[in-house]
């Protein structure tokens, strides 16, 4: 009995290790058609067109980076707002609601989000946010470029914006947390020097945790990247690639959401599968070097 | 006051004003989502949602096919996910604490925690649909347990790695088996942390979306058989809000505040059930 618990449990927790392994393998076995048709130009090239039969997964690369991106950008500043906030501005009686509220808002699924985004933010953009954007913009070098019109409404701008609202709870809490092991010794014997509490945050607070603080957003930043439904509601589903935030696009889990089940034939699937298997891969990467340097910094304060 | 004074001040009251304005503006603007899926939702609300089935455009109908199938996809998931989760975190957390795989299983399953699920829909799509020749509704949950058990498996391992040592040594001097000293003294001493592991578990793969697309599929009709494509709440809210019909557009609006009602009140009882147990975030 002994020995049997200990190997079942020994079999379970491999079944983690065979299960990564698994996914790499059988993602890549069936993206090898595609691999071995385009090779590395797959990556590089901006055609996604199933009727020639010719695939490039640029675009849809693209999108992805440029969403997560923007997502982090808005939500980052906002989710240190919220966590300065409570760690060191909130009246105690508004701490515990307020870290109840956010905790249970990171629960929400992302189906939810993107319903949302679509039916009430879309709308929103199209007749206001988007036409002020463009009518600003219009003749300045870089932001004229960025928000360069027609507004549709959906597209990357309206994409990155509901990812922001979805990657909001998960930052703010995660910084409430970093922040929160901050010894009080330390914050205490910066105040008693006279500094202010922004100063306290600043010089204080968050140089001791910048190591945690960089793993949390690469956690977010990964999470984002593998989005699907918050995304595939609002980004317009085109396949191509335009230097204006207005423009619809496509990120690789909202191409996979919509092609996969109407691949026109073999080479299309197995090219959408290759979407999946970098997807996997690049997050991968991203949430093991968050990971990484949040255990790194675990292991330097326990020692 | 000198300037460099009057500076400090004025910055110092500058970030003030952001964090409390972006607290303000974070919470509400959820808070506003959660709104209007609600009032929406109830809008949308009625009888037929919960007696009838996905209709054709322009006719009545609800969601009960869909409600059933989710149902049904989530209990089956959770009993796969269960006792793969129990027993990893039991072997993480009892076997082999600080050593090289458990060290390295811990790592891997906390990428898996985050890693793009519509990844785990493909994978299964290629083990299970492919060689079947048919979407079904055991895919969809064998998809879904991929998400599920991560998070067991997580919450088992922080959890029995709180009881404290001398309980096990006291019971293992008693002459107690490693296995018995487990499922008795650690698991008693453990449970309402693990009963949330699950919960947490089960409102992560209500939601879930992506990995059903292309395992379960969906289905417009009453099908309680899983063998073949199962009606799921998400990928029905999926497919209504794409269409261009008024009507489905309501039905999907009381599809979504039924599973942010879902998700919220299991979240709600988890937290009533076990006051500062583990968050469900990372």
């Amino acid at each position: 009995m002994n020995n049997l618990i200990k190997n079942l449990s020994l079999f379970c927790a491999a079944l983690v290790i065979v299960l990564v392994l698994a996914i790499l393998f059988v993602l890549t076995r069936a993206a090898w058609p595609t691999f071995h048709t385009f090779g590395f130009s797959f990556f590089v090239t901006n055609i996604w067109n199933p009727v020639t039969n010719q695939y490039g997964a640029l675009s849809a690369i693209y999108g992805t980076v440029v969403t997560s991106f923007l997502a982090l950008i808005l939500a980052l500043p906002i989710g240190f707002g919220i966590a300065f906030y409570l760690v060191e501005l909130a009246p105690p009686l508004v701490v515990k609601p307020l870290r109840i509220a956010i905790e249970l808002l990171a629960g929400i699924p992302s189906i939810v989000f993107g319903f949302w985004g679509l039916f009430v933010l879309v709308p929103v953009f199209q007749d206001y946010i988007q036409p002020f954007l463009i009518r600003h913009s219009e003749g300045l070098p870089v932001l004229g470029k960025l928000f360069a019109g027609p507004g549709f409404g959906v597209g990357l701008l309206s994409a990155g914006c509901v990812l922001a609202i979805m990657v909001l709870p998960f930052i703010a809490a995660f910084l409430t947390d970093v922040f929160k092991t901050v010894s009080p010794a330390l914050k205490e014997s910066a105040y008693a020097l006279g500094a202010t509490r922004w100063e306290v945050m600043r010089s204080v607070v968050a140089p001791s945790t910048i190591g945690p603080i960089m793993g949390g957003v690469m956690l977010a930043f990964g999470r984002a990247l593998g989005e699907t439904m918050a995304v595939t509601f609002v980004i317009g589903n085109a396949h191509r690639l335009s230097p204006s935030l207005l423009a619809p696009g496509t990120t690789i889990s909202a191409s996979i959401a919509n092609e996969f089940n109407e691949a026109t034939n073999d080479l299309h699937t197995s090219s959408l599968l290759a979407l999946g298997l970098t997807l996997f891969a690049v997050s991968f990467v991203v949430l093991a070097c968050g990971k990484a340097s949040i255990l790194l910094l675990e292991r330097r304060r326990n020692a | 006051m000198s300037f460099r004074y009057q500076y400090r001040i004025w910055v110092n009251r500058l970030f003030t004003l952001f964090a409390t304005a972006s607290a303000l503006v974070g919470l509400s603007l959820l808070l506003l989502i959660l709104y209007q899926v609600f009032s929406e939702g109830i809008g949308a609300l009625s009888l037929d949602v919960f007696t009838h089935t996905t209709p054709p455009p322009g006719e009545k109908g609800g969601l009960i096919n869909a409600i059933v199938g989710s149902v049904m996809m989530s209990i089956l998931t959770m009993i796969i996910a269960i006792p793969i989760g129990l027993m990893g975190g039991i072997y993480l957390a009892e076997y082999n604490k600080n050593g090289k795989l458990g060290s390295c299983v811990r790592f891997l399953n906390d990428i898996l925690l985050s890693a793009p699920s519509i990844c785990f829909g493909m994978f299964t799509y290629q083990i299970i649909v492919r060689p079947t020749h048919s979407f079904s509704g055991y895919a969809g949950a064998v998809a879904l347990s991929f998400i599920a058990f991560p998070v067991i498996l997580r919450t088992t391992d922080d959890m029995l790695t709180l009881v404290p040592d001398q309980l096990r040594e006291a019971a293992a001097a008693l002459g107690a088996p490693v296995w018995h000293i487990i499922f008795t003294i650690c698991f008693r001493m453990a449970r309402s942390g693990i009963v949330t592991g699950l919960l947490l578990a089960f409102a992560r793969i209500v939601g879930e979306t992506a990995p059903l697309l292309f395992t379960a599929l969906n289905n417009q009709f009453w099908n309680v058989r899983m063998t073949g494509p199962t009606p799921n709440l998400p990928v029905t809210i999926y497919q209504l809000a794409m269409s261009p019909y008024p009507d489905w557009h309501q039905l999907a609006w009381a599809g979504a505040m039924i599973i942010t009602l879902a998700v919220l009140s299991i979240n709600i009882v988890t937290r009533i059930l076990t006051d500062g147990a583990p968050s469900n975030r990372l």
